[in-house]
């Protein structure tokens, strides 16, 4: 399955990343390498097999319906991100977490 | 060409918990933005989700009130996408393996014009739990959106049908019947206007007598039956008119406008989604065991469909009295308040479902705001039995006791509504009234049946509508020797 | 003093040979010494670090302390530390001060141990030379040119420079041992599910597990007796027992059935390392052990699986990271849209980058089946390989890393090769089972220069105290492990 520089271009549009032409050149020959590392996982027939998510065969445990959790709106808001676009201010007003306009 | 709609509903209930599904965040409507969210709602890095037991109880609630299968095993797995109200950058739902599997639900289609009302089987494809996603708030401060994660982790369960409905009236007779369900078992506040039920309803149409799907199109979050309604019908005309013009439909998302009745395509969601799913690393199988289920059983109330074989059994109602009182867990209540107190059980459903419903409809109550409570209901209906009042009387009384004036013996002291039984009473003013009406008796004699129903009318007119109707009748046909 | 084990400092601190704010403060001078040059710690708080020291020495004097109470630890900058500037090693949260602290923090702090800094690393835990942190490579402390290995490479460069007393470190795929092996030092990843992630910024959520980085077998028993233990917050973490890990540490080993795995044996492996390695097996043979060969046949299929596996989930662990709640957003953009895409494009370095975008294609639609869902069918083959070893041997042994130290700028061009470091090690990870690294020796290389090898001891589920033991009788009868570095004396200071 060789990728080309489209795949690039989808996937980091996917991921949001931002990669300039040439980034996505580089890109692509470091990830065609990958992907060779990777291809001999085809070699091995798998037919059968259990796909295997956790090293543990144990079920989720289920938490008791109990608030336990306070208000810590200050001190989680004075981690924000710089407004930006010439603003240092802090990306919060009003208590809302400020982000550009989202169009539905 | 004739058309036909195919109509499916991808419903969500937002869980009556106290916490959110993957942390101890508290879920309570309506707080100023963001002090219900905790490092888990906003995504904090390194932090875990761990499972909320009673989101799992409500699951397992629906999966029994549908008899649905409930998966022993499921599994919990990331949907990957960005989103400002998204903190995560993946929701936790689940895909491969919801924890409700396929199950099924009987919906009353009302009339409509001169078609009758009918039943019918919808089929629910799956049921599964998942996270729900904070709010945008638009308009705080220019040019920006502001996000507020009060509502992000809150438990929901999404709820999944087959394209079993085939018009606008069967899509809401079957959210309707959901919304009933889901508060029925106490999972579900079924607040449409805070978003606690929300549906998204995809619709596609295709020539009457064909098989093959025609490619559908989702109308996103209606929060009214209202809406629902109008935007099904909307969309279905659209559809058709634009496949008539030899247009074709675009898989789409569209959004309700209720100003203009009209739905059009989100912006956002016109590319492409490519959600990425697989299974939630930081969460292990949920495990539903037979214990499990027995145990929520339990706790469950009787359900709808149990409760209207039983009330057909053991009160001797219609099928169709026994369902339209079931249809609500209140109605359902009032009526058996009622007949507790020492009403009788025919009677009592007429009332509800006739003059109480009405009123209730006109004033736009629940039963549970209305004046008048089953006990009350209880005592009129108790003073019709025993021949205290009458019908015609008793509809003057329940107005007055919906207005508050008092119980159902004062009232009726008050307003002298107390019938007339004494025959000595009745006889004196039906010879009266024979007397003063000589010309309907010689009609009457002649015989013209409906002579003797205008003398009953003059009786009860002169006994200002106390005498017993029944008693009026017989001794009437007595002294006419019929 | 810097040269003690932890059971030595402890009994120091207990008799008052010394206080905890002494001891605290001997360290934190080496530091200021050595940091500026090793780039071990990338974040320290003197007022805060002497500060639980003060509280440490109340705390003996109460009479109340634990084995690490008043001890300093240094702390891998991927756990959140309330107050302490948490990065990750990545410019994306270079400015994140932690709102909240980490289980194994609290636990350490429950414990009474000095926080002495947060130690640097690859960003997110991606690598495996330190050599793709936003804050700069480390130095190896046994030759400045060369890395220490990754992730945890601040923590082993500091327990190796003794630049604290001992180190957390986090394993991924190798990242506390590969570094442990490179530097000479005793690490310990335990069994996936004993050490809680909750706090612990995650890289492959299924695979990341933290352990103890310190100079012995004993002083790794000591700190995982502080940070092994169930935690509530963390759906994985497994509700066991609470035991001592040092409890067998003096058993002897005769009869001690020791598996060879023949394919860490074969092409790929340093020659000289090979050497040590036999080396050692001959030391632990003469300690009463028995030779078994065996045979991990996947073990060719471990990076594959792993570099399907760990870039998938990270790609959607770091998703979290947008520029909208806290970390780094762009100065300038146009719309939202713009905003995540420089955001990201800016706060991730190239590693990390490449890792998110493989992980995005193998889940994407149309490659999942080929890629993610295969991978984890292949997961559950190694880890059969290793069910079928353990019932013919009671630890396995091999080399821990395909080589000893590398030079700095050798690999990071090289995404494939630098992949490679881990080939003895990821498979414990896919597994779950626990794996360490020993000091068993020295290779010189073309430069004449010498540089630790580790054995790696690889045991099976929860069998962490008899590994311990397993390392600790052999320390018991070599010296590798208490050989430290000389660290030239840096410019400007006499």
């Amino acid at each position: 399955m060789a990728l080309s520089i489209e795949d690039i271009k989808k996937i980091a549009h996917l991921a949001r990343i931002e990669v300039s032409e040439g980034e996505a050149a580089a890109t692509l020959t470091k990830l065609t390498g990958i992907l060779g590392l990777i291809e001999q996982m085809q070699a091995v027939n798998t037919e059968g097999i259990v796909p295997m998510s956790h090293s543990q065969d144990v079920v989720q445990r289920l938490r008791e319906d109990v608030v336990t959790k306070t208000n810590q709106r200050e001190a989680f808001q004075k981690i924000a991100p710089a407004l930006g676009n010439g603003s240092t201010e802090r990306a919060v007003d009003c208590g809302l977490y400020l982000v550009p306009k989202v169009i539905e | 060409m004739e058309w036909e709609v195919v109509i499916g509903l991808e419903t969500h209930a937002q869980l009556q918990t106290k916490t959110k599904i993957f942390s101890g965040a508290s879920t309570a409507f309506g707080s100023e933005p963001n002090t219900q969210a905790c490092e888990v709602s906003i995504a904090l890095p390194g932090v875990l989700p761990v499972l909320n037991k009673e989101a799992v109880n409500c699951a397992i609630k629906f999966g029994l009130a549908v008899n649905a299968e409930i998966t022993p095993r499921s599994v919990f797995a990331r949907k990957n996408y960005f989103y400002p109200d998204l903190p995560k950058g993946y929701q936790i739902s689940q895909y491969e393996l919801p924890v409700v599997g396929k199950g099924a639900v009987t919906i009353q289609v009302p009339a409509v014009g001169k078609n009758a009302a009918y039943e019918k089987v919808v089929n629910i494809t799956r049921a599964h739990l998942e996270e729900d996603a904070g709010k945008s708030v638009h308009g705080a401060v220019e040019g920006m959106s502001g996000i507020d994660l009060n509502r992000a982790g809150t438990p929901l369960l999404e709820i999944v049908t087959e394209p079993d409905m085939r018009s606008a009236a069967e899509a809401v007779a079957y959210a309707k019947k959901l919304h009933e369900l889901v508060q029925w078992i106490g999972i579900c506040d079924g607040n449409m206007q805070e978003g606690s039920f929300r549906c998204d309803v995809n619709v596609s149409v295709r020539p009457k007598g064909t098989e093959k799907l025609g490619t559908r199109r989702e109308i996103k979050n209606l929060n009214s039956f209202k809406f629902m309604q109008q935007a099904i019908e909307f969309e279905t005309r659209w559809q058709i008119e634009t496949l008539e013009d030899g247009g074709k439909i675009q898989q789409a998302t569209v959004l309700f406008n209720p100003d203009t009745g009209e739905t059009r395509a989100m912006r956002s969601k016109e590319e492409a989604n490519d959600y990425r799913y697989f299974p939630d690393p930081d969460l292990l199988p949920l495990e539903i065991t037979e214990a499990d289920k027995a145990r929520v059983r339990a706790l469950m109330p009787e359900l709808p469909e149990a409760m209207k074989a039983r009330f057909e059994s053991e009160y001797g109602l219609t099928s169709y009295d026994a369902a339209t009182l079931t249809a609500s867990r209140d109605v359902a209540n009032y009526f058996v308040d009622a007949v507790n107190a020492g009403a009788d059980a025919k009677p009592a459903a007429n009332w509800v479902m006739g003059a109480i419903s009405a009123k209730l409809n006109v004033e736009e109550k629940s039963i549970t705001e209305s004046p008048l409570n089953a006990a009350q209901l209880a005592s009129l209906l108790k003073r019709i039995a025993d021949n205290t009042i009458s019908n015609n009387a008793a509809k003057q009384v329940f107005e007055a006791m919906w207005a508050g004036e008092g119980e159902v013996d004062t009232i009726i002291e008050a307003k002298g509504l107390k019938q007339v039984s004494d025959t000595g009473a009745i006889e004196a003013i039906i010879d009266e009234v024979l007397a003063a009406n000589a010309a309907m008796v010689e009609e009457f004699k002649a015989g013209k049946e409906k002579a003797f129903n205008a003398l009953v009318g003059q009786a009860m007119k002169a006994s200002k509508g106390k005498a017993n109707p029944a008693q009026v009748n017989e001794m009437l046909k007595k002294k006419l020797g019929a | 003093m810097i040269n003690s084990s932890l059971k030595t400092l402890s009994q120091m601190l207990a008799k008052k040979e010394v206080s905890s704010v002494e001891l605290t403060q001997a360290f934190l001078n080496r530091i200021n010494t050595f940091n500026p040059e090793i780039n071990a710690y990338i974040a320290l708080d003197q007022d805060r670090t002497l500060a639980q020291a003060k509280a440490a020495d109340v705390r003996i004097t109460a009479g109340n302390a634990e084995p690490l109470t008043g001890i300093p630890i240094a702390q891998k900058d991927i756990f959140c530390a309330n107050g302490w500037k948490t990065t990750c090693g990545s410019k994306m949260l270079a400015n994140f001060v932690a709102p909240y602290d980490a289980q194994v923090i609290t636990k350490f702090d429950a414990a009474g141990a000095v926080n002495l800094g947060k130690t640097n690393m690859d960003e997110f835990a991606m690598g495996s030379s330190n050599e793709t942190s936003y804050f700069g490579g480390v130095k190896n402390p046994w030759d400045f040119t060369r890395v220490p290995g990754g992730s945890s490479g601040g923590s082993a460069a500091a327990v190796a420079a003794r630049l604290c007393a001992a180190a957390s470190g986090t394993d991924t795929g190798g990242s506390i041992r590969q570094p442990a092996s490179l530097c000479g030092l005793t690490g310990l990843k335990p069994t996936y599910g004993v050490v809680s992630r909750y706090g612990m910024i995650a890289f492959a959520s299924s695979l990341d597990q933290a352990g103890p980085m310190a100079k012995s077998a004993e002083d790794c028993a000591l700190m995982m007796n502080v940070m092994a233990g169930f935690d509530e917050r963390d759906s994985t973490s497994l509700n066991r027992e609470k035991e001592d890990y040092a409890r067998d540490l003096n058993k002897p080993l005769q009869g001690l059935r020791v598996g060879l795995p023949k394919e860490f044996f074969a092409e790929g492996l340093d020659a000289n390392v090979g050497k040590v390695i036999e080396a050692a097996i001959a030391e632990y043979k003469k300690l009463g052990a028995e030779i078994v060969e065996i045979s991990l046949p996947n073990t060719g299929l471990s990076i594959p699986v792993y570099y399907v596996l760990a870039p998938a989930e990270a790609s959607s662990n770091l998703s979290r990271y947008d520029g909208v709640r806290y970390g780094h957003r762009a100065a300038e953009y146009t719309d939202l849209m713009d905003m995540y895409c420089k955001s990201r494009a800016e706060g991730f370095g190239a590693e990390v980058k490449r890792r998110i975008l493989i992980g995005t294609y193998v889940l994407s639609a149309g490659y999942y089946d080929a890629y993610y869902l295969k991978a984890q069918q292949i997961r559950r083959l190694i880890a059969q390989d290793f069910e079928e070893a353990f019932k013919h041997c009671d630890v396995i042994m091999g080399p821990a890393a395909p080589s000893t130290a590398f030079k700095a700028g050798e690999k990071v061009d090289d995404p494939v090769a630098m992949y490679l470091q881990d080939i003895y090690t990821i498979s414990t990870n896919l597994a779950g089972l626990p794996g360490m690294s020993v000091p068993a020796g020295f290779s010189t290389g073309d430069d004449g220069k010498a540089l630790p090898v580790g054995l790696q001891i690889i045991g099976n589920y929860f069998d962490e105290a008899r590994m311990l033991n397993v390392a600790h009788q052999y320390q018991q009868v070599t010296d590798w492990h208490t050989r430290m570095p000389d660290l030239p004396t840096p410019q400007g200071t006499k």
